[in-house]
């Protein structure tokens, strides 16, 4: 894996941001061959969206041949509730940018048949020749998406029953009403993320420290379902220096001798063959 | 059905100002949510709104008449002059309004009131008519301003008074009463809501504030042009004035008021206490007399010739106010103004502006022109708002509100210059 150190949130929300600028443009999309790519939701992914659009705005970036899946949704949450992810991707990126709304996939937590909307999500990301990048966060717990520990490591698309401490975490957007709280959600599985190309995982804060700790120098275990990414040939993870407290001095030493390495992963001029290397 | 998209600008938008786009289809505002995650479709035109304000359109609910046009006058051609003032009352940003009828005599009313009929606005023919403000002639001499004396009527048997003297209803939305005038209270007023629902308005009247409740409490909701034609605040009988605090109201009823804010009509600082006492019932109107629109000089008005000179409109040979010349959009620039001079005197420093002061009070201030006359009407979901599902009437404006451009069902209906017609403002597609 690649592990991307940088100063603070604002740090590494740009970093990604022009990783994810770069890797679309290097890739020249066009009518025949999309760019797909896999998102995210939640507080750490928001600075980034905010990057984003702001190069979309400059032009210096567009989405005209991306195709996006997003990884989850709220089961039974209205589509247009605040606090759905429609709503939050609507808001937070689809408005501000240029992408064609048939190319957009967020799974619906309103489908009268949630197994067969899972599957066909799954369907839809064969058709559209599989996910070239798919951009991710984690849990205070080491959860990716909605796989909470325990989750099987190569799990598909389906329906997950929230965790109480989840549950509990969300209220905070719901009155702080427990009973308001969506107790299921459709998610992606470990497994639909293992077979994207590459895996972006973005860690900011103290709070996912021991995560990240777990993630990359224990073992696989899907008690940290983002461990599963170690088997991964193309796992990307960019941290802030908080995220890294609980990491051995030996593993940032190393990885923060490799910056310069990194950096080219934004900057250099199309350098395809680096990808390949430092994984 | 296409579907336009205005970027680049700030909305008014659930009593704030936002950066987002405006989404019209069909002579409608829409949620473009829903098109991207239903419809899966993009907008079919743009415009750059060079990084305006878009409000909704403002609606005047009491204008005598404007450009020349006398709305209480029997004689000239009526349905046209309605169209005429609709047309160019867009060059002041009023996309809805109510005709207004001072107190006239029975002939005139049944000549006039079939004829003024509502009318749906277009960019072809202008403003929205609403429907008819009748203002009179069931009103207390003592404070009838320039109602002429030989029209007023009390009505010693009820409703049946009103409808020998007016004829029909169908194409009336406000009445203006003395509620102190026999009967009206027990029995009038009642019948006027609920029989033909219409809304029913108290002004030009002596009543006190015990009056006052009973005529809200038997379901009036608006006061006329608050502060004139009735007694002026006393401390120990609040008159009209005190129902805007009286404490003998049922909570869920909301009184509105009219206010000229010409700057002749109502003092800044009267302005500021009303609006300091009750801001939610704050109904900017005109009150607007034919020599709106046109420059200094002598017009007609009802039965009278009116006086204008230097923004002041007086009944010839006196110094009786009746009406003002101030456009809506300058009553709104009016209000703002008052309201910031308040700020100003508080602090007692020079005024600095920083980001958030640059848009103090403009919410108010054109709510006041918008949703709250809306309100009045009852009809604040289509009229008024830039809320998904509304009809697509709003203005441009600049940051002084200047009206830069008026936009009526979708489509606009005046600009200020050549800089703001629709075509300039398109964004070309790229490729």
């Amino acid at each position: 894996m690649r592990l991307v150190i940088t100063k603070d949130y604002d740090e590494m929300t740009e970093w990604s941001a022009r990783y994810i600028k770069k890797r679309i443009i290097d890739f020249k999309p066009g009518p025949n061959h999309y760019f797909v790519l896999g998102l995210p939701t939640g507080s750490t992914p928001l600075g980034i969206y905010k990057k984003l659009v702001k190069f979309v705005k400059t032009k210096e970036l567009s989405f005209k041949y991306v195709i996006t899946f997003n990884m989850d949704e709220y089961v039974g949450l209205p589509r247009d509730h605040p606090e759905s992810y429609h709503s939050y991707m609507w808001n937070n990126f689809f408005k501000h940018i240029d992408i064609e709304p048939n190319n957009v996939h967020i799974l619906d937590g309103n489908a009268t048949d949630l197994v067969h909307e899972c599957n066909e999500f799954e369907r839809a990301i064969k058709e559209s020749g599989g996910i070239e990048l798919f951009v991710g966060g984690i849990g205070p717990d080491g959860h990716i998406a909605f796989n909470e520990p325990g989750s099987s490591l190569v799990s598909r698309t389906r329906v997950k029953t929230l965790a109480q401490d989840t549950i509990i975490a969300n209220a905070r957007f719901f009155d702080n009403d427990i009973t308001k709280v969506p107790t299921s959600a459709l998610t992606v599985g470990v497994g639909t993320v293992m077979d994207a190309r590459e895996v972006l995982i973005l860690i900011s804060g103290t709070s996912k420290a021991y995560a990240l700790h777990m993630a990359i120098e224990e073992g696989v275990n899907h008690m940290w379902t983002v461990s599963a990414f170690q088997n991964h040939s193309r796992f990307l993870c960019v941290c802030d220096e908080d995220a890294t407290m609980e990491l051995k001095v030996k593993t940032v030493r190393y990885f923060k001798g490799l910056m310069s390495v990194h950096s080219q992963l934004i900057n250099g001029n199309d350098h395809s063959s680096l990808l390949h290397t430092e994984n | 059905m296409t579907i336009y998209r205005f970027r680049n600008c700030t909305l008014m938008r659930n009593h704030a100002l936002i950066i987002d786009d405006l989404w019209i289809r069909h002579g409608k505002i829409i949620d473009p949510e829903k098109i991207f995650f239903d419809e899966k479709i993009q907008a079919n035109i743009e415009y750059d709104c060079q990084g305006v304000l878009i409000a909704p359109g403002y609606i005047d609910l009491q204008i005598n008449g404007a450009f020349g046009h006398d709305f209480s006058s029997p004689n000239e051609v009526n349905e046209n002059i309605l169209i005429d003032v609709a047309r160019k009352l867009t060059s002041h940003g009023v996309t809805a309004f109510l005709p207004t009828i001072v107190s006239s005599s029975i002939d005139t009313y049944k000549i006039l009131l079939p004829k003024y009929k509502r009318q749906v606005g277009s960019a072809k023919d202008g403003a929205t008519i609403l429907g008819i403000h009748i203002e009179g002639p069931f009103l207390n001499e003592d404070k009838r301003g320039a109602h002429r004396t030989d029209f007023l009527r009390e009505s010693p048997h009820g409703i049946e008074d009103l409808l020998s003297c007016y004829g029909s209803f169908d194409n009336v939305s406000i009445v203006t009463i003395a509620p102190e005038i026999p009967n009206m209270i027990e029995n009038v007023i009642p019948i006027l809501i609920e029989k033909y629902g219409l809304i029913v308005s108290i002004g030009h009247s002596m009543a006190s504030l015990d009056i006052g409740e009973r005529a809200i409490c038997s379901g009036a909701r608006f006061i006329t042009h608050l502060f004139n034609a009735m007694l002026p605040f006393h401390h120990r009988d609040p008159g009209l004035v005190g129902l805007l605090t009286s404490h003998r109201l049922p909570a869920t009823i909301v009184i509105h008021y009219g206010l000229i804010v010409d700057g002749i009509h109502t003092h800044s600082a009267a302005v500021r206490l009303a609006h300091r006492v009750h801001p939610q019932g704050l109904v900017l109107v005109t009150d607007a007399v034919p020599a709106l629109g046109l420059p200094d000089g002598i017009y007609r008005m009802g039965a009278d010739e009116i006086v204008v000179e230097k923004k002041r409109a007086t009944i010839a040979g006196t110094q009786t106010l009746c009406g003002s010349i101030a456009s809506l959009a300058e009553c709104v620039q009016n209000m703002r103004q008052a309201l910031l001079d308040g700020e100003i005197n508080k602090s007692n420093e020079k005024k600095i502006f920083d980001d958030k002061d640059k848009n103090k009070f403009i919410v108010e201030s054109i709510e006041a022109a918008t949703v709250h006359p809306a309100s009045v009407l009852h009809i604040e979901n289509q009229k008024g708002t830039l809320s998904f599902g509304a009809d697509a009437d709003f203005i441009l404006l600049d940051d002084k509100l200047n009206v830069l451009s008026t936009f009526i069902a979708g489509e606009q209906a005046w600009a200020v210059n050549d800089k703001w017609l629709i075509n300039n403002l398109h964004i070309k597609s790229y490729q």
